[in-house]
């Protein structure tokens, strides 16, 4: 009875012991070692369904944000100094951000915007007189209701339609403000995929990390936004304060940085030194390379890992026409569109393996004011690094490759008016490249030669979603051998790939003396003893 | 001829040979896998087995300092004269196809002839001190460097390298010299008995 007892307490402490280990999921092992990063999971002390402001009936968006402004004075003010509002890289001295940039999806968003704005975080930018200083321009819902039944019309603007509307073979029904407005909240990860998960203006098509898939993660699709594990939301990382969302504009951010939130790396959490010697025999050697590798080139083994995203884009076969004279698309065997005559010839991949590049953090673009050199192929958004410079890290990038309209005469890359009703000039209206680049560039004040020509481009996303769980990280071999992932990265020495160039010659010459001499040695014992056994005839023995 | 058993190589010293060696081989084997030369184990495991077989081997060779200055056995690798050496390497070359005798006479006292205490002096001052420093900056590297700055890792690398082709070099000539023995076996059974039928009036000595 006694020892029966003593088994049972041993037991539940044997198995209060595992169950313990068990549940110390990664997180709460960090949360353990930095109490300063515990996520509290937060109840809001308002009710906006309870709200005055709420219950009166909204004609549009602009409406709902002024009830929204009446208690939350300063929330426009905040939004309009972020990058969700101005679409301008905050960096100094740059021309980066969706205003200026020119990028291989769908060019450029001047002259296009009421076609592009439907991902602003505002109501009625359709043209260059938009009013950025009007509070009411704001949209707070697309990022606050948490209905998931608010939907900004494809060509709205950024206003959600407010009349029953069929675009695309798709209904969008007028939105219930009420509801929506009395729902709202923290972004969650949907708020935010709304936008993200769809730019370049389909699920998936340009970030190759980020496509709806995320929405119902899995574990080995994103370790963080796994639903059955961590299940982060996006602002989990993001951190935000005062609406400044932390993250963004293609950078590895500077310390100082103000979009640097505590948590937006990796780092942030895991530190310079995350694998631990409990884990693997190596985690000093992998520990050792944080320093020049980034976290993402190992731990995002592939991109695009459930739906695939679009790695080629040909705007110059763009233009053919049905035997009928219409506008055709075409689509491959898993419904992805690979030819769409507004656009061109498109190339979908999945579960692509990154390419890698030396990156400190800087990119240097190419707009529409840059000489470009029409006899190679043009990288619109440099990676910038290098080895060398002791800041650079190896990432892993999608490389968005595409050919594009250009002006031969000025060697510019040049801006397309697609969007637009017939007369507009607009190339999805009439098909005509001269046409479409006249206004666009006329409308972006840039000169254009009256000439059109195409030119190969390239574009660089870095990645750092999709992150794979530890057991999918890459092996060392992967990289660590002379075909692997990093066979054309340059400028420092990766053992197994490199060679000691006329030592290894040298060396191999030695060893093949040695391995002569023996073999020349030998065959002399040899031809003695041959000798010497006969041994009688004193002939050979004078030898 | 009449010949005596003689104990030549002592209990540790057969150890320490043997461990040695056995160390150098996987060493030289994994190592040429992280060069990308060999693939046996993949290049995860040879890291791993030649970290490994790095720090047994310096733990030995650190025992092995010990046990040649407590037991004297390091005067055993004093350089003979010059022209005590190019008499046994003249043997080598001319001497041993004219049925010559070996100009060095094995004794307990001095075991190994002037071409031996030259190599493997050589091999204890020069070149493992190399391997095992080349080798201990290339595993440290990240603690003496920083990319861009101070020694590169190719440098580091390539040093180690040439040490590598040396004792694989030696390693090819040492295995066919222990065959020039008495007999085609007799120094290796040495090596692993001990013990060596040495002429009497050599022991005598």
């Amino acid at each position: 009875m006694k020892k029966l007892a003593i088994l049972m307490v041993l037991g539940v402490i044997f198995t209060s012991f595992v169950i313990a280990d068990e549940d110390m999921s990664e997180t709460s092992k960090i949360i353990r070692q930095n109490p300063l990063k515990v996520r509290m999971p937060s109840k809001s002390t308002a009710d906006h369904s309870k709200h005055e402001a709420l219950q009166k009936l909204f004609k549009t968006g602009p409406d709902v944000t002024e009830a929204c402004l009446s208690c939350h004075t300063e929330a426009a003010q905040q939004l309009m100094k972020t990058k969700h509002w101005t679409w301008v890289c905050p960096k100094k001295q740059s021309k980066e951000g969706k205003v200026y940039i020119i990028n291989n999806f769908c060019i450029a968003l001047l002259s296009n915007e009421p076609r592009c704005t439907s991902c602003h975080a505002g109501y009625g930018w359709k043209d260059k007189n938009f009013d950025f200083d009007n509070e009411k321009n704001v949209d707070c819902l697309v990022c606050h209701e948490q209905t998931g039944t608010y939907v900004k019309f494809p060509t709205g603007a950024g206003h959600p339609t407010y009349v029953e509307t069929v675009f695309m073979g798709k209904t969008y029904y007028p939105p219930d403000f009420n509801k929506i407005a009395q729902s709202v909240g923290k972004p969650t990860r949907k708020n935010c995929g709304a936008c993200h998960y769809y730019g370049g203006g389909g699920d998936g098509v340009k970030h190759g990390d980020m496509d709806a898939s995320l929405q119902n993660s899995e574990r080995g699709l994103d370790v963080h936004m796994n639903l059955k594990g961590e299940n982060f939301d996006c602002i989990e990382c993001h951190r935000t304060l005062d609406h400044k969302i932390a993250g963004g504009c293609s950078s590895r951010l500077p310390e100082n940085d103000t979009y640097k939130s505590p948590m937006i790396t990796c780092e942030s959490c895991h530190t310079d030194a995350p694998h631990r010697t409990e884990d693997t025999v190596f985690a000093n050697k992998l520990n050792d390379h944080t320093d020049v590798v980034s976290c993402q080139a190992c731990h995002i083994d592939r991109f695009a890992k459930e739906k695939p995203t679009k790695m080629f884009w040909d705007w110059s076969k763009a233009g053919q026409k049905d035997e009928n004279g219409k506008p055709f698309t075409k689509k491959d065997a898993d419904g992805n569109v690979i030819y769409d005559s507004k656009k061109g010839a498109f190339i979908w991949k999945k579960k692509v393996m990154p390419e890698y590049y030396w990156w400190n953090g800087d990119i240097s673009v190419t707009t529409g004011t840059d000489k470009i050199d029409p006899s190679s192929k043009v990288i619109i958004n440099k990676v910038v690094g290098s080895y060398a410079d002791g800041k650079s890290k190896i990432h892993p990038f999608k490389v968005h490759r595409g050919v594009q309209p250009f002006d031969p005469v000025n060697n510019t890359l040049v801006i397309p008016k697609l969007f637009g009703p017939k007369g507009s000039g607009a190339y999805w209206a009439e098909f005509d490249w001269n046409k479409a680049v006249k206004a666009g560039m006329e409308y972006a004040d840039l000169p254009f030669s009256g000439e059109v020509g195409f030119i190969e481009t390239e574009m660089y996303w870095p990645q750092y979603h999709m992150v794979s769980p530890k057991e999918n990280a890459l092996s060392c071999e992967e990289c660590h051998s002379k075909e692997g992932r990093l066979a054309g990265l340059n400028g420092f020495f990766l053992p197994s790939r490199d060679k000691a160039g006329i030592i290894d010659i040298l060396g191999w010459f030695g060893i093949a003396g040695a391995f002569c001499g023996v073999i020349i040695h030998t065959g002399m014992r040899v031809r003695k003893n041959k000798d010497k056994k006969p041994a009688k005839p004193k002939k050979k023995s004078s030898k | 001829m009449k010949t005596e058993r003689v104990k030549l190589y002592r209990r540790y010293e057969r150890f320490w040979h043997w461990m040695q060696a056995l160390l150098v081989i996987t060493l030289i084997l994994t190592g040429f896998e992280v060069h990308g030369t060999l693939a046996l184990f993949g290049f995860q495991a040879a890291v791993y087995i030649h970290e490994l077989a790095a720090q047994i081997l310096i733990v030995l060779v650190v025992f092995t300092i010990f046990w040649h200055f407590t037991t004297g056995e390091w005067k055993q690798y004093k350089p003979a004269p010059l022209g005590e050496l190019i008499k046994v390497i003249r043997y080598y070359v001319f001497g041993m196809f004219k049925n010559e005798s070996h100009p060095h006479k094995k004794t307990e006292l001095s075991k190994l002839n002037p071409l031996q205490r030259a190599t493997y002096l050589a091999l204890k001052i020069v070149l493992f001190p190399l391997q095992i420093g080349s080798g201990l900056l290339y595993l440290y590297y990240n603690e003496i460097s920083t990319p861009g700055n101070g020694i590169s890792l190719k440098t580091i690398a390539t040093v180690h390298i040439v040490g590598a082709f040396l004792l694989l070099i030696f390693l090819i000539v040492h295995l066919y010299m222990t065959t020039t023995g008495r007999t085609v076996f007799t120094n290796l059974i040495a090596m692993i008995t001990g013990y060596e039928e040495l002429p009497v009036e050599a022991k005598k000595k």
